[in-house]
């Protein structure tokens, strides 16, 4: 029996090498790598995009506080679009409205900030308002840029929109519908999207546009791709939620 | 490195694995939600405007 007991050795230890450990470590920093481009790709904008939902919800909701037992709205109000409110554009990266595209989802709701500056704008997720155009509801172009991926890839599916898809731009007054009209691709130099009047240099305008730019194709810096939209109607809070986004700004309230 | 760690841990296999897929749960949610997010802002592409 003691001899059996005996008998029963430990496992030969395999001796630790530094090419074992270094071999380890690169195992090791590869899947993280791996992890990374998961998190980069898919799982990222996820999480940043939930994210950004919820906070700019929090803020419709905030702004329809009054107004929360208004049935949704079929149309919007004949002569308030035809001269919708203006805003007052607010300081540097201070957020002022959210951008609702149905094509983008039924909770698709996302922050507009003042400004197009990388680190106190973009890559808090906020879409961008160039600060030279003009504000939602004035005569030009209301001109923004955002993420096509990371930080939230608030435009990532720009490419998925179909002519006469709604992009509805909500403010504390009331909701901005557009229609698309059409995608653009340009060269990173193409500041004519953003004129007034979109690459008509020196038009004085006589409609309202929005202009929605990013980066093309993914990953890369290459070019711009743009998507012009045309004001079609302006929806008051007292009139009720356009009928369209109602579970978009409902859902979340 | 991996081997010795699996040593150095105490009690039964089932023990030592549970231990280790909690460490590694709690590595992948700290990347997810601190180191990942950071590395994005170094390695995506950052520009999106146009300008002149």
């Amino acid at each position: 029996m003691t001899d059996l007991v005996k008998r029963r050795r430990p496992r030969p230890r395999r001796r630790v090498t530094v090419v074992g450990v270094l071999g380890e470590l690169l195992i090791t920093a590869g899947l993280l790598v791996l992890a990374f481009l998961g998190y980069q790709v898919w799982l990222g904008d996820i999480i940043v995009g939930n994210q950004l939902n919820t906070e700019a919800s929090e803020q419709g909701s905030e702004w329809g506080e009054d107004y929360s037992d208004v049935p949704p709205s079929e149309e919007g109000d004949p002569a308030l679009t035809e001269s919708p409110p203006v805003g007052v554009a607010p300081a540097n990266a201070q957020r002022f409205a959210n951008l609702i595209i149905p094509r983008f989802g039924g909770d698709y709701y996302r922050p507009i900030a003042e400004g197009v500056g990388t680190t106190d704008v973009l890559n808090k997720g906020n879409i961008g308002h160039y600060p030279t155009t003009q504000m939602p509801g004035a005569l030009g172009n209301f001109a923004l840029a955002s993420h096509r991926s990371s930080g939230g890839g608030n435009f990532h599916d720009l490419h998925q929109l179909h002519v006469g898809d709604h992009i509805y731009v909500e403010t504390s007054d009331g909701w901005y519908q557009y229609t698309f009209r059409n995608l653009e691709y340009v060269r990173p130099t193409g500041v004519g999207v953003i004129a007034p009047v979109p690459q008509a240099d020196g038009v004085e305008p006589s409609e309202r546009f929005i202009t929605l730019t990013t980066c093309n194709p993914f990953f890369s810096t290459a070019e711009r791709i743009i998507a012009y939209g045309v004001y079609d109607s302006f929806y008051p809070r007292a009139g009720g939620v356009p009928a369209e986004i109602a579970t978009n700004v409902q859902g979340a309230g | 490195m991996y081997g010795a760690l699996w040593r150095v841990l105490p009690g039964p296999w089932w023990v030592r694995a549970l231990i280790l897929l909690v460490a590694v749960a709690a590595i992948l949610t700290a990347c997810v939600f601190w180191v990942f997010p950071w590395v994005d802002t170094l390695v995506a592409p950052q520009d999106v405007t146009v300008d002149g």
